[in-house]
């Protein structure tokens, strides 16, 4: 017989287990629904073609993103040369020499770092860093390099924090050891600690270029957006996200189906970054 | 301390006071300059063309944030309640739900932005709306409010657990009695890091809720949130005070949150 009792604890649980459920419903509605808009088109223009083109003329249905691409890759790449070093020697500051009273005051303006909106990133950027770079460089100022620089400022707390982690995860034995061995508190941490947490490190690596290349709005702000392949460290360019939010809101049937393609290609991109990612923390926690 | 040493610890300072400069630049810098333009005007009810007010977005930004919250708290929190105190470990089932809740919290606000476009503004044409930018901010924060809760609820000691069992209690009543509210605190955290994720969210939105700068009159209607208001000021290319005083607003909730959340996470830890 079923008690009442019972009939709600098995009716929950179903309830809590179509919950779980929805992660896996949103991932496959998301693939299906940038799949099926997006793969048509890129067919229709021919993949290479799509790929490989180098020139972007919507009016005249001439469909080349590798600019876009180049684009993205390029101001990820730089952003990554700026935020790296920075962040992981900030990590390093924060595990191991920073004093207990100090930690309180830089691990909430950490946070606070990663919590400010892109957009204000973006405007902020549009209002010091261009100017800035337009004052010694010449030229408008929007450019591969103001994008760099704001981008590498917001992957920080990213690769701050997983670094950081990382770094705390590696066993006091090993640092102990390196010091009775002789060597100093700074030389243990650098020749010790952080090769052993080296996986940890990549890992927040790979998550911040996860976050470099999908950011849109700081980039769309101070990146000039110019279709065409970039020139130069101080010559505007365009991303793949920049290109989206700037076409879709005028664009139909084809222009539209090929930016949808554009954020496939992103997709696949971001999938590429996740499972590596999944694969070193794997490796990480082995 | 030989040299080596010296210049090891001279640049991880100097990394350190670099990372901390950078983050009190931008905060003054937009406080400084924004703090001023703050004025009565930009609360007003209505936003036209000679006062750009930022109420509407305000009230906007409000409504979103309580729809998706409502959308994906309840869906969140069950699916972690499922994860920790129902499913068997090693579960093919459980593997591909934090498989997937993991790809989720790695896809771009953009690629959200584009399928909310093509799933609730055009296939169940709900044309730009804000229950429209609402249902897709729900799926993007949707990994945040499952880990969290995950977290607060595995921190949640067998032993209360156990207590309840031996009393007599079944398992939904102690998951609702006992584990839950012990685990509000870090639950709370988690909902108020989603918040300011749905506060700083521009480009999911652009595309679903729409641009326009009234309050709609209803949740099916188009309406801005402050960082698309900014956004959307820098797209028409003036009102740069305005701009100012906009991200000043987005720097004090966002700043606010932040204490909330620490606050919250702090009692998880004093528990």
């Amino acid at each position: 017989m079923v008690t009442d009792t019972q009939l709600k604890e098995k009716g929950m649980q179903a309830v809590f287990m179509l919950s779980a459920c929805i992660s896996i419903i949103a991932v496959a509605l998301i693939c299906f629904f940038m799949f099926a808009n997006g793969v048509p088109a890129m067919i229709k223009i021919g993949v290479g073609k799509f790929l490989s083109g180098v020139v972007w003329r919507p009016n005249n249905e001439i469909f080349g993103i590798l600019p876009m691409i180049l684009g993205s890759i390029y101001v990820t790449f730089l952003s990554l040369v700026l935020g790296i070093p920075t962040g992981v020697l900030t990590a390093v500051f924060m595990a191991r020499f920073c004093p207990k009273t100090l930690y309180k005051f830089i691990k909430p303006a950490i946070d606070l770092l990663a919590g400010i909106p892109s957009v204000v990133y973006g405007f902020f950027a549009l209002m010091v860093i261009v100017p800035l770079i337009r004052f010694v460089f010449g030229g408008s100022g929007t450019s591969l390099l103001a994008a760099s620089i704001i981008l590498g400022i917001m992957i920080l707390p990213t690769i701050i924090g997983v670094s950081e982690s990382a770094l705390r995860a590696v066993p006091e034995t090993y640092y102990e050891a390196s010091l009775a061995l002789g060597a100093t508190h700074e030389r243990s941490v650098f020749f010790v600690l952080l090769p052993a947490a080296k996986s940890g490190i990549s890992a927040g690596i790979i998550l911040g270029i996860g976050r470099a290349i999908g950011e849109t709005m700081a980039v769309i702000m101070v990146a000039g957006n110019q279709a065409a392949m970039p020139r130069g460290l101080l010559k505007g360019l365009r991303t793949m996200t920049a290109n989206i939010v700037l076409e879709m809101g005028y664009a139909a049937d084809l222009h539209r189906e090929v930016l949808i393609a554009t954020a496939v290609v992103l997709f696949v991109f971001i999938l590429i970054i996740n499972i590596s990612f999944s694969l070193i923390r794997r490796k990480m926690f082995k | 301390m030989n040299g080596t040493s010296k210049f090891l610890r001279s640049i991880v300072v100097g990394a350190a006071v670099f990372t901390l400069s950078i983050l009190v630049f931008i905060v003054a810098y937009i406080v400084i300059k924004g703090v001023p333009h703050l004025s009565l005007s930009l609360f007003s009810a209505k936003y036209t063309t000679d006062n750009v007010s930022l109420f509407p977005a305000l009230i906007n930004t409000i409504t979103i944030t309580a729809l998706s919250l409502l959308i994906a708290v309840p869906l969140g929190g069950g699916a972690a309640i499922y994860l920790v105190e129902y499913s068997k470990k090693g579960n093919r089932f459980v593997s591909l739900v934090r498989i997937t809740a993991e790809t989720l919290s790695g896809i771009p606000s953009i690629v959200y932005g584009l399928f909310g476009y093509l799933l609730f503004v055009t296939s169940l044409s709900w044309r730009f709306s804000l229950i429209a930018g609402s249902f897709t901010l729900a799926i993007m924060i949707l990994p945040v409010i499952m880990r969290t809760t995950e977290e607060a609820l595995l921190a949640v000691s067998d032993t209360f657990r156990e207590g309840s069992f031996a009393l007599g209690a079944g398992k939904l009543r102690t998951v609702f009695k006992i584990v839950l509210p012990s685990a509000v605190p870090g639950i709370s955290a988690g909902i108020i890091l989603s918040i300011g994720r749905i506060v700083g969210e521009t480009a999911a939105l652009i595309y679903t809720a729409g641009t326009v700068a009234q309050i709609p009159e209803n949740l099916f209607g188009s309406g801005r949130t402050l960082s698309v208001h900014l956004f959307a000021l820098w797209n028409e290319g003036m009102n740069v005070e305005q701009s100012y005083a906009t991200a000043v607003i987005l720097l004090v909730i966002v700043a606010g949150l932040n204490a909330l959340s620490a606050s919250a996470a702090k009692r998880m830890s004093s528990t």
